[in-house]
Protein backbone atom coordinates (compact mmCIF):
# COMPACT_ATOMS: atom_id res chain seq x y z
CA UNK A 1 0.00 0.00 0.00
CA UNK A 2 1.34 3.14 -1.08
CA UNK A 3 1.06 5.94 1.75
CA UNK A 4 -1.80 7.75 1.44
CA UNK A 5 -1.54 11.71 1.48
CA UNK A 6 -3.23 12.06 5.10
CA UNK A 7 -0.20 9.72 6.59
CA UNK A 8 2.41 11.66 4.73
CA UNK A 9 0.89 14.91 6.01
CA UNK A 10 1.16 13.64 9.65
CA UNK A 11 3.93 11.71 9.70
CA UNK A 12 6.09 14.75 8.40
CA UNK A 13 4.39 17.25 10.29
CA UNK A 14 5.21 15.28 13.74
CA UNK A 15 8.63 14.99 12.79
CA UNK A 16 8.69 18.88 12.48
CA UNK A 17 6.92 19.17 15.53
CA UNK A 18 9.19 16.67 17.56
CA UNK A 19 12.30 18.78 16.44
CA UNK A 20 10.57 21.98 17.50
CA UNK A 21 10.24 20.48 20.68
CA UNK A 22 13.38 18.94 21.08
CA UNK A 23 15.97 20.87 19.36
CA UNK A 24 15.39 24.50 21.34
CA UNK A 25 16.38 22.62 24.36
CA UNK A 26 19.64 20.96 23.14
CA UNK A 27 21.12 24.18 21.47
CA UNK A 28 22.04 24.83 25.31
CA UNK A 29 24.67 22.60 24.90
CA UNK A 30 27.07 23.91 21.95
CA UNK A 31 26.65 27.29 24.26
CA UNK A 32 28.31 25.60 27.14
CA UNK A 33 31.17 24.75 25.71
CA UNK A 34 31.72 28.53 23.76
CA UNK A 35 35.50 29.80 24.33
CA UNK A 36 33.72 33.43 24.58
CA UNK A 37 32.88 35.69 27.90
CA UNK A 38 29.16 35.70 26.41
CA UNK A 39 26.15 33.30 25.55
CA UNK A 40 27.23 32.20 21.61
CA UNK A 41 28.21 29.29 19.67
CA UNK A 42 32.07 28.40 20.29
CA UNK A 43 34.50 30.62 18.10
CA UNK A 44 37.26 28.65 17.18
CA UNK A 45 37.22 26.05 19.57
CA UNK A 46 35.52 24.14 22.12
CA UNK A 47 35.99 25.03 25.51
CA UNK A 48 35.59 23.52 28.94
CA UNK A 49 36.15 26.76 30.60
CA UNK A 50 32.94 27.48 32.19
CA UNK A 51 32.16 23.98 33.39
CA UNK A 52 35.46 24.66 35.30
CA UNK A 53 34.08 27.96 36.77
CA UNK A 54 30.78 25.96 37.66
CA UNK A 55 32.52 23.60 39.20
CA UNK A 56 34.63 25.43 41.69
CA UNK A 57 32.59 28.24 42.23
CA UNK A 58 31.03 27.79 45.92
CA UNK A 59 27.81 29.74 45.19
CA UNK A 60 26.47 27.50 42.07
CA UNK A 61 27.26 23.99 44.12
CA UNK A 62 26.06 25.77 47.16
CA UNK A 63 22.80 26.06 45.32
CA UNK A 64 22.91 22.80 43.92
CA UNK A 65 23.04 20.85 46.74
CA UNK A 66 21.00 23.21 48.29
CA UNK A 67 18.44 22.13 45.90
CA UNK A 68 18.87 18.37 46.00
CA UNK A 69 18.46 18.19 49.71
CA UNK A 70 15.59 20.16 49.92
CA UNK A 71 14.02 18.15 47.02
CA UNK A 72 14.98 15.00 49.14
CA UNK A 73 13.56 16.09 51.90
CA UNK A 74 10.14 16.96 49.90
CA UNK A 75 10.14 14.15 48.09
CA UNK A 76 9.82 11.60 51.85
CA UNK A 77 7.74 13.87 53.52
CA UNK A 78 5.00 14.12 50.74
CA UNK A 79 5.10 10.85 49.48
CA UNK A 80 4.61 9.69 53.20
CA UNK A 81 1.61 11.96 53.86
CA UNK A 82 0.40 11.64 50.62
CA UNK A 83 0.20 7.51 50.75
CA UNK A 84 -1.43 7.61 54.08
CA UNK A 85 -4.08 9.82 52.53
CA UNK A 86 -4.63 8.15 49.41
CA UNK A 87 -4.80 4.57 51.14
CA UNK A 88 -7.30 6.38 53.80
CA UNK A 89 -9.57 7.82 50.86
CA UNK A 90 -9.56 4.38 48.75
CA UNK A 91 -10.91 2.50 52.00
CA UNK A 92 -13.07 5.03 52.46
CA UNK A 93 -14.34 5.43 48.64
CA UNK A 94 -17.66 7.59 49.59
CA UNK A 95 -18.69 11.14 48.49
CA UNK A 96 -16.40 12.35 51.35
CA UNK A 97 -13.05 10.71 50.02
CA UNK A 98 -13.72 11.91 46.49
CA UNK A 99 -14.26 15.55 48.03
CA UNK A 100 -11.13 15.33 50.20
CA UNK A 101 -9.14 14.34 46.67
CA UNK A 102 -10.47 17.18 45.10
CA UNK A 103 -9.22 19.44 47.83
CA UNK A 104 -5.52 17.78 47.63
CA UNK A 105 -5.22 18.95 44.11
CA UNK A 106 -6.18 22.00 43.99
CA UNK A 107 -2.33 23.77 44.24
CA UNK A 108 -2.34 22.46 40.53
CA UNK A 109 -4.77 24.93 39.43
CA UNK A 110 -4.56 27.73 41.55
CA UNK A 111 -1.94 30.41 39.30
CA UNK A 112 2.10 29.96 41.03
CA UNK A 113 1.95 33.78 41.38
CA UNK A 114 -1.31 33.22 43.49
CA UNK A 115 -0.42 31.12 45.85
CA UNK A 116 3.12 32.66 46.44
CA UNK A 117 1.43 35.96 47.89
CA UNK A 118 -0.94 33.58 49.86
CA UNK A 119 2.55 31.75 51.22
CA UNK A 120 4.24 34.85 51.98
CA UNK A 121 1.83 36.84 53.70
CA UNK A 122 1.12 33.64 56.25
CA UNK A 123 4.86 32.66 56.40
CA UNK A 124 5.59 36.10 57.72
CA UNK A 125 3.15 35.30 60.64
CA UNK A 126 4.59 31.91 61.56
CA UNK A 127 8.25 33.66 61.22
CA UNK A 128 9.06 31.30 58.04
CA UNK A 129 10.62 33.86 55.62
CA UNK A 130 13.93 32.87 54.15
CA UNK A 131 14.21 29.62 56.00
CA UNK A 132 14.31 26.18 54.85
CA UNK A 133 11.17 24.97 56.30
CA UNK A 134 9.69 27.83 54.85
CA UNK A 135 11.11 26.58 51.61
CA UNK A 136 10.61 22.70 52.03
CA UNK A 137 6.93 23.43 53.71
CA UNK A 138 6.00 25.08 50.47
CA UNK A 139 7.32 22.37 47.97
CA UNK A 140 5.47 19.35 50.46
CA UNK A 141 1.98 21.66 49.11
CA UNK A 142 2.94 21.70 45.95
CA UNK A 143 4.16 18.09 45.47
CA UNK A 144 1.36 16.52 47.38
CA UNK A 145 -1.12 16.74 44.41
CA UNK A 146 1.38 14.75 41.74
CA UNK A 147 1.70 11.92 44.81
CA UNK A 148 -1.79 12.00 45.12
CA UNK A 149 -2.48 11.12 41.88
CA UNK A 150 0.32 8.98 41.23
CA UNK A 151 -0.22 6.81 44.27
CA UNK A 152 -4.03 6.52 43.88
CA UNK A 153 -3.44 5.28 39.98
CA UNK A 154 -1.85 2.63 41.93
CA UNK A 155 -4.71 1.84 44.33
CA UNK A 156 -6.86 1.89 41.53
CA UNK A 157 -5.32 -0.99 39.81
CA UNK A 158 -4.62 -3.22 43.28
CA UNK A 159 -7.09 -6.23 44.01
CA UNK A 160 -9.86 -4.46 46.25
CA UNK A 161 -10.13 -8.08 47.74
CA UNK A 162 -6.43 -8.75 48.92
CA UNK A 163 -6.44 -6.23 52.02
CA UNK A 164 -9.90 -7.33 52.67
CA UNK A 165 -9.04 -10.77 52.66
CA UNK A 166 -6.29 -9.40 55.07
CA UNK A 167 -8.74 -7.89 57.07
CA UNK A 168 -11.08 -10.40 57.44
CA UNK A 169 -7.94 -12.89 58.41
CA UNK A 170 -7.50 -10.85 61.36
CA UNK A 171 -4.77 -8.38 60.55
CA UNK A 172 -5.33 -4.93 61.58
CA UNK A 173 -4.80 -1.48 59.34
CA UNK A 174 -1.23 -0.90 60.26
CA UNK A 175 -0.42 -4.47 59.44
CA UNK A 176 -2.39 -4.89 56.12
CA UNK A 177 -1.05 -1.09 54.71
CA UNK A 178 2.77 -2.31 55.88
CA UNK A 179 2.30 -6.04 54.44
CA UNK A 180 -0.39 -6.12 51.97
CA UNK A 181 -0.87 -2.35 50.16
CA UNK A 182 2.51 -0.77 50.47
CA UNK A 183 3.90 -3.48 48.41
CA UNK A 184 1.44 -3.53 45.79
CA UNK A 185 1.48 0.34 45.21
CA UNK A 186 5.42 0.64 45.34
CA UNK A 187 5.62 1.85 41.89
CA UNK A 188 3.05 4.52 42.06
CA UNK A 189 4.91 5.71 45.29
CA UNK A 190 7.77 6.18 43.89
CA UNK A 191 7.08 7.84 40.73
CA UNK A 192 5.01 10.34 42.93
CA UNK A 193 8.34 10.77 45.05
CA UNK A 194 9.87 11.60 41.43
CA UNK A 195 7.61 13.72 40.92
CA UNK A 196 7.68 15.61 44.14
CA UNK A 197 11.07 15.62 44.15
CA UNK A 198 11.12 17.65 40.57
CA UNK A 199 8.37 19.62 41.75
CA UNK A 200 10.50 21.36 44.60
CA UNK A 201 14.03 20.96 42.07
CA UNK A 202 12.56 23.01 39.44
CA UNK A 203 10.29 25.06 41.62
CA UNK A 204 11.08 29.00 41.47
CA UNK A 205 7.94 31.51 42.12
CA UNK A 206 7.41 30.48 45.42
CA UNK A 207 11.30 30.49 46.24
CA UNK A 208 11.42 34.15 44.87
CA UNK A 209 8.45 35.15 47.03
CA UNK A 210 9.56 33.50 50.11
CA UNK A 211 13.58 33.54 50.31
CA UNK A 212 15.85 36.84 50.18
CA UNK A 213 19.63 36.19 50.85
CA UNK A 214 19.90 33.52 53.30
CA UNK A 215 18.02 30.44 51.06
CA UNK A 216 19.70 30.29 47.58
CA UNK A 217 18.02 27.64 45.43
CA UNK A 218 19.47 26.45 41.67
CA UNK A 219 16.34 27.34 39.88
CA UNK A 220 16.97 31.18 41.58
CA UNK A 221 20.45 31.43 40.78
CA UNK A 222 19.25 30.66 37.57
CA UNK A 223 16.37 33.08 37.32
CA UNK A 224 18.83 36.15 38.94
CA UNK A 225 21.96 34.69 36.69
CA UNK A 226 19.18 35.17 33.56
CA UNK A 227 17.59 38.60 35.09
CA UNK A 228 21.81 40.21 35.70
CA UNK A 229 23.72 39.06 32.67
CA UNK A 230 23.06 35.90 30.40
CA UNK A 231 26.29 34.42 32.04
CA UNK A 232 27.70 31.24 30.26
CA UNK A 233 27.76 29.56 33.55
CA UNK A 234 23.95 29.23 33.37
CA UNK A 235 24.43 27.37 29.97
CA UNK A 236 26.39 24.93 32.12
CA UNK A 237 24.38 24.14 34.44
CA UNK A 238 21.62 23.75 31.65
CA UNK A 239 23.28 21.15 29.84
CA UNK A 240 24.03 19.51 32.83
CA UNK A 241 20.19 19.50 33.40
CA UNK A 242 19.39 18.48 29.95
CA UNK A 243 21.68 15.77 29.90
CA UNK A 244 20.90 14.19 32.92
CA UNK A 245 17.33 14.53 31.84
CA UNK A 246 18.11 13.01 28.44
CA UNK A 247 19.82 10.13 30.22
CA UNK A 248 16.93 9.21 32.71
CA UNK A 249 14.24 9.47 29.41
CA UNK A 250 16.18 7.34 27.31
CA UNK A 251 16.49 4.91 30.02
CA UNK A 252 12.92 4.59 30.97
CA UNK A 253 11.92 4.22 27.13
CA UNK A 254 14.32 1.09 27.00
CA UNK A 255 12.72 -0.04 29.77
CA UNK A 256 9.39 0.41 28.18
CA UNK A 257 10.28 -1.17 24.73
CA UNK B 1 -7.47 -0.91 73.73
CA UNK B 2 -10.87 1.06 73.49
CA UNK B 3 -12.70 0.14 69.91
CA UNK B 4 -12.45 3.09 67.54
CA UNK B 5 -14.97 2.48 65.12
CA UNK B 6 -13.43 1.18 61.20
CA UNK B 7 -14.37 4.99 59.44
CA UNK B 8 -12.22 7.00 62.00
CA UNK B 9 -9.09 4.82 61.51
CA UNK B 10 -9.72 5.83 57.98
CA UNK B 11 -9.79 9.52 58.46
CA UNK B 12 -7.10 9.07 60.74
CA UNK B 13 -5.01 8.21 57.36
CA UNK B 14 -6.42 10.92 55.73
CA UNK B 15 -6.62 13.61 58.44
CA UNK B 16 -2.27 14.49 58.76
CA UNK B 17 -2.11 15.30 54.72
CA UNK B 18 -5.64 16.94 54.87
CA UNK B 19 -4.67 19.34 57.74
CA UNK B 20 -1.67 20.39 56.44
CA UNK B 21 -3.06 21.45 52.80
CA UNK B 22 -6.04 22.93 54.79
CA UNK B 23 -4.18 25.26 57.23
CA UNK B 24 -0.91 25.88 55.23
CA UNK B 25 -2.19 26.20 51.93
CA UNK B 26 -6.61 26.71 51.51
CA UNK B 27 -6.40 29.25 54.13
CA UNK B 28 -3.71 31.30 53.10
CA UNK B 29 -4.83 31.26 49.31
CA UNK B 30 -8.69 32.52 50.65
CA UNK B 31 -6.70 35.06 53.11
CA UNK B 32 -6.09 36.65 49.82
CA UNK B 33 -9.27 37.42 49.58
CA UNK B 34 -9.35 39.30 53.26
CA UNK B 35 -5.73 40.98 51.77
CA UNK B 36 -7.25 42.55 49.28
CA UNK B 37 -10.16 44.52 50.90
CA UNK B 38 -7.95 45.21 54.21
CA UNK B 39 -4.57 46.68 52.61
CA UNK B 40 -3.91 49.27 52.64
CA UNK B 41 -7.10 50.18 54.64
CA UNK B 42 -10.54 48.66 54.95
CA UNK B 43 -12.91 48.91 52.09
CA UNK B 44 -13.11 47.64 48.25
CA UNK B 45 -10.92 50.78 46.91
CA UNK B 46 -7.91 48.40 45.31
CA UNK B 47 -11.48 46.64 43.41
CA UNK B 48 -12.60 50.64 42.61
CA UNK B 49 -8.79 51.20 41.35
CA UNK B 50 -8.27 47.88 39.28
CA UNK B 51 -11.60 48.14 37.42
CA UNK B 52 -11.05 51.91 36.57
CA UNK B 53 -7.41 51.17 35.32
CA UNK B 54 -6.89 50.68 31.89
CA UNK B 55 -3.75 49.00 32.32
CA UNK B 56 -5.29 46.25 34.42
CA UNK B 57 -7.78 45.87 31.18
CA UNK B 58 -5.30 45.34 29.16
CA UNK B 59 -3.32 42.76 31.03
CA UNK B 60 -6.30 40.93 31.35
CA UNK B 61 -7.32 40.90 27.62
CA UNK B 62 -3.43 39.97 27.19
CA UNK B 63 -3.75 36.95 29.24
CA UNK B 64 -7.06 35.75 28.18
CA UNK B 65 -5.35 35.82 23.95
CA UNK B 66 -2.20 34.53 24.81
CA UNK B 67 -3.60 31.51 26.53
CA UNK B 68 -6.35 31.33 23.39
CA UNK B 69 -3.90 31.54 21.30
CA UNK B 70 -1.65 28.97 23.47
CA UNK B 71 -4.24 26.36 23.92
CA UNK B 72 -5.29 26.29 19.99
CA UNK B 73 -1.80 26.07 18.57
CA UNK B 74 -0.85 23.30 21.04
CA UNK B 75 -3.77 21.58 20.26
CA UNK B 76 -3.12 21.69 16.27
CA UNK B 77 0.34 20.66 16.79
CA UNK B 78 -0.01 18.44 19.64
CA UNK B 79 -3.25 16.50 17.63
CA UNK B 80 -0.65 15.58 14.71
CA UNK B 81 2.31 14.10 17.22
CA UNK B 82 -0.57 12.14 19.31
CA UNK B 83 -2.45 10.91 16.17
CA UNK B 84 1.05 9.85 14.69
CA UNK B 85 2.50 8.11 18.09
CA UNK B 86 -0.85 6.49 18.34
CA UNK B 87 -1.75 5.20 14.86
CA UNK B 88 1.26 5.52 12.45
CA UNK B 89 4.43 5.10 14.17
CA UNK B 90 5.12 1.43 14.50
CA UNK B 91 8.75 0.65 15.23
CA UNK B 92 9.83 4.26 16.24
CA UNK B 93 7.06 4.44 18.97
CA UNK B 94 9.09 4.78 21.97
CA UNK B 95 11.91 7.13 20.00
CA UNK B 96 8.71 9.87 19.40
CA UNK B 97 7.05 9.17 22.69
CA UNK B 98 10.56 10.00 24.33
CA UNK B 99 10.87 13.01 22.38
CA UNK B 100 7.99 14.46 23.73
CA UNK B 101 8.91 13.40 27.12
CA UNK B 102 12.10 14.79 27.34
CA UNK B 103 10.68 18.74 27.00
CA UNK B 104 8.42 17.77 29.70
CA UNK B 105 11.03 16.96 32.15
CA UNK B 106 13.08 19.59 31.83
CA UNK B 107 12.22 22.50 33.77
CA UNK B 108 10.63 25.85 32.50
CA UNK B 109 13.45 28.01 33.44
CA UNK B 110 15.74 25.80 31.52
CA UNK B 111 13.62 25.95 28.40
CA UNK B 112 12.90 29.57 28.63
CA UNK B 113 16.43 30.16 28.72
CA UNK B 114 17.63 28.40 25.97
CA UNK B 115 14.58 30.32 23.73
CA UNK B 116 16.48 33.69 25.00
CA UNK B 117 19.60 31.78 24.02
CA UNK B 118 18.36 31.48 20.27
CA UNK B 119 15.48 34.60 19.84
CA UNK B 120 17.47 37.44 21.56
CA UNK B 121 19.04 40.58 19.77
CA UNK B 122 21.95 39.00 19.30
CA UNK B 123 20.63 35.06 19.67
CA UNK B 124 21.43 32.22 17.51
CA UNK B 125 18.53 33.34 15.10
CA UNK B 126 19.39 36.86 14.28
CA UNK B 127 22.94 35.73 14.46
CA UNK B 128 22.80 32.38 11.79
CA UNK B 129 20.24 34.87 9.56
CA UNK B 130 22.69 37.80 9.63
CA UNK B 131 25.79 35.51 8.80
CA UNK B 132 24.06 33.80 6.01
CA UNK B 133 22.92 37.24 4.62
CA UNK B 134 19.14 37.07 4.71
CA UNK B 135 18.84 39.75 6.83
CA UNK B 136 20.89 42.90 7.64
CA UNK B 137 19.76 43.94 10.97
CA UNK B 138 19.05 41.82 13.59
CA UNK B 139 14.73 40.44 13.69
CA UNK B 140 12.59 41.54 16.97
CA UNK B 141 11.75 37.72 17.92
CA UNK B 142 11.88 38.32 21.48
CA UNK B 143 10.56 41.14 24.31
CA UNK B 144 7.37 41.03 21.98
CA UNK B 145 3.99 38.85 21.70
CA UNK B 146 5.71 36.78 19.21
CA UNK B 147 8.49 35.26 21.12
CA UNK B 148 6.14 34.78 24.40
CA UNK B 149 4.01 32.56 22.56
CA UNK B 150 6.76 30.93 20.52
CA UNK B 151 8.23 29.72 23.88
CA UNK B 152 4.58 29.33 25.68
CA UNK B 153 3.87 26.39 22.61
CA UNK B 154 6.46 24.87 23.39
CA UNK B 155 6.24 24.44 27.56
CA UNK B 156 2.57 23.91 27.58
CA UNK B 157 2.89 21.14 23.69
CA UNK B 158 3.71 17.84 26.29
CA UNK B 159 0.20 19.18 28.54
CA UNK B 160 -1.80 19.02 24.90
CA UNK B 161 -0.13 15.49 23.73
CA UNK B 162 -0.20 13.76 26.93
CA UNK B 163 -4.02 13.68 27.47
CA UNK B 164 -4.94 13.10 23.48
CA UNK B 165 -2.47 9.87 23.63
CA UNK B 166 -4.11 8.62 26.58
CA UNK B 167 -7.61 9.02 24.67
CA UNK B 168 -6.37 7.60 21.89
CA UNK B 169 -4.85 4.35 23.24
CA UNK B 170 -8.63 3.51 23.83
CA UNK B 171 -10.13 3.96 20.67
CA UNK B 172 -10.23 0.94 18.73
CA UNK B 173 -8.92 0.40 15.03
CA UNK B 174 -11.83 -1.34 14.00
CA UNK B 175 -14.58 1.58 13.55
CA UNK B 176 -11.84 3.12 11.19
CA UNK B 177 -11.62 -0.36 9.73
CA UNK B 178 -15.41 -1.00 9.35
CA UNK B 179 -15.91 2.77 7.77
CA UNK B 180 -13.24 2.33 4.74
CA UNK B 181 -14.67 -1.17 4.08
CA UNK B 182 -18.02 0.17 3.51
CA UNK B 183 -15.83 2.74 1.30
CA UNK B 184 -15.05 5.67 3.26
CA UNK B 185 -12.06 7.61 1.81
CA UNK B 186 -9.24 7.68 4.19
CA UNK B 187 -9.69 11.03 4.71
CA UNK B 188 -13.50 10.95 5.24
CA UNK B 189 -13.01 7.52 8.04
CA UNK B 190 -10.79 9.91 9.83
CA UNK B 191 -13.03 12.98 9.87
CA UNK B 192 -16.39 11.44 10.38
CA UNK B 193 -15.44 8.13 12.62
CA UNK B 194 -11.76 8.50 14.01
CA UNK B 195 -11.80 12.20 14.79
CA UNK B 196 -15.16 12.55 17.13
CA UNK B 197 -13.89 9.65 19.07
CA UNK B 198 -10.82 12.08 20.26
CA UNK B 199 -12.70 14.87 21.20
CA UNK B 200 -12.88 14.08 24.99
CA UNK B 201 -8.99 13.77 25.22
CA UNK B 202 -8.38 17.17 22.51
CA UNK B 203 -11.16 18.68 25.24
CA UNK B 204 -9.14 17.83 28.49
CA UNK B 205 -5.58 18.62 26.50
CA UNK B 206 -7.30 22.03 25.80
CA UNK B 207 -8.49 22.78 29.21
CA UNK B 208 -5.70 21.65 31.06
CA UNK B 209 -3.06 24.13 28.50
CA UNK B 210 -5.32 27.11 29.10
CA UNK B 211 -5.72 26.88 32.66
CA UNK B 212 -1.69 26.81 33.20
CA UNK B 213 -1.17 29.36 30.91
CA UNK B 214 -3.63 32.01 32.00
CA UNK B 215 -1.84 31.87 35.77
CA UNK B 216 1.80 31.29 33.86
CA UNK B 217 4.54 33.39 35.06
CA UNK B 218 8.20 32.10 34.43
CA UNK B 219 7.89 32.33 30.66
CA UNK B 220 6.15 35.28 29.77
CA UNK B 221 8.38 37.15 32.20
CA UNK B 222 11.51 35.61 30.78
CA UNK B 223 10.80 36.15 27.36
CA UNK B 224 8.58 39.08 27.74
CA UNK B 225 11.02 41.60 29.25
CA UNK B 226 8.38 43.12 30.75
CA UNK B 227 6.73 44.43 27.84
CA UNK B 228 4.28 41.50 27.73
CA UNK B 229 2.77 41.96 31.05
CA UNK B 230 0.36 38.58 31.45
CA UNK B 231 -1.59 39.12 35.19
CA UNK B 232 0.91 37.11 37.10
CA UNK B 233 3.66 39.27 35.74
CA UNK B 234 1.52 42.31 36.41
CA UNK B 235 0.56 41.51 40.32
CA UNK B 236 4.54 40.60 40.96
CA UNK B 237 5.33 44.17 39.21
CA UNK B 238 2.80 45.63 41.59
CA UNK B 239 4.22 44.01 44.76
CA UNK B 240 7.47 44.22 43.84
CA UNK B 241 7.96 47.92 42.17
CA UNK B 242 5.01 49.16 44.32
CA UNK B 243 4.77 47.17 47.71
CA UNK B 244 1.03 47.41 46.79
CA UNK B 245 -0.13 44.44 48.10
CA UNK B 246 -3.65 45.15 48.18
CA UNK B 247 -3.95 45.75 44.70
CA UNK B 248 -1.38 42.30 43.87
CA UNK B 249 -4.40 40.58 46.03
CA UNK B 250 -7.09 42.02 44.44
CA UNK B 251 -5.66 41.01 41.11
CA UNK B 252 -5.44 37.93 42.48
CA UNK B 253 -8.72 36.77 43.39
CA UNK B 254 -9.90 38.00 40.64
CA UNK B 255 -7.20 35.77 38.19
CA UNK B 256 -8.28 33.05 40.62
CA UNK B 257 -12.26 33.51 39.98
CA UNK B 258 -11.12 33.79 36.05
CA UNK B 259 -9.26 30.58 36.66
CA UNK B 260 -12.43 28.74 38.70
CA UNK B 261 -15.27 30.32 35.94
CA UNK B 262 -13.40 28.62 33.04
CA UNK B 263 -13.06 25.13 34.92
CA UNK B 264 -17.08 25.55 35.64
CA UNK B 265 -17.84 26.26 31.86
CA UNK B 266 -15.33 23.30 31.22
CA UNK B 267 -17.15 20.93 33.65
CA UNK B 268 -19.79 20.65 30.87
CA UNK B 269 -17.64 19.78 28.04
CA UNK B 270 -14.89 18.18 30.05
CA UNK B 271 -14.34 15.19 32.16
CA UNK B 272 -12.54 17.05 34.87
CA UNK B 273 -12.19 13.76 36.68
CA UNK B 274 -10.21 12.20 34.10
CA UNK B 275 -8.45 15.66 33.28
CA UNK B 276 -7.00 16.42 36.70
CA UNK B 277 -7.38 13.43 39.09
CA UNK B 278 -6.68 11.02 37.01
CA UNK B 279 -4.09 12.18 34.47
CA UNK B 280 -1.83 9.99 32.72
Amino acid sequence: MTPSALRIFFGTGSWIILAFLVLPILVVIPVSLTDTSFIGLPKDHLSLQHYDTFVHSTKWLFASWTSIWIGCVVAVVATGLGTLFCIGVWFLSDRAAMIVRWIMIVPILVPPVVQSLGFYKFWVTLGLIDSYLGVILAHVLLGLPYVTISVFASLSNMDRRLPLAARNLGASIGMTIRTVIIPAIRPGMISGGIFAFIVSFDEIVSVLFLTVRRVETLPKMIWEGIQESVDPVIAVVASIFVLITLIATSLAALRRS
Amino acid sequence: MPHIPEKLRYWMLIIPALAVMIIFYIFPVLNIWGISITEPSVGIENYERMFASNAVKVSFVLTFRIAAITTVACLILGYVVAYTISNLAGRVRPLMLGLVLLPFWVSVLIRSFAWIVLLGRSGLVNDGLMATGIISQPLRLMHNELGVLIAMVHVMLPFAVLPMLTNMRGISGSYIQAARGLGASEWRAFREVYFPQTLPGVMSGGLLVFVLSLGFYVTPALLGGGRVMMISEYITYQIQEFLNWGLGAALSVVLLMATAVVLLIASRFVNLKTTFLERR
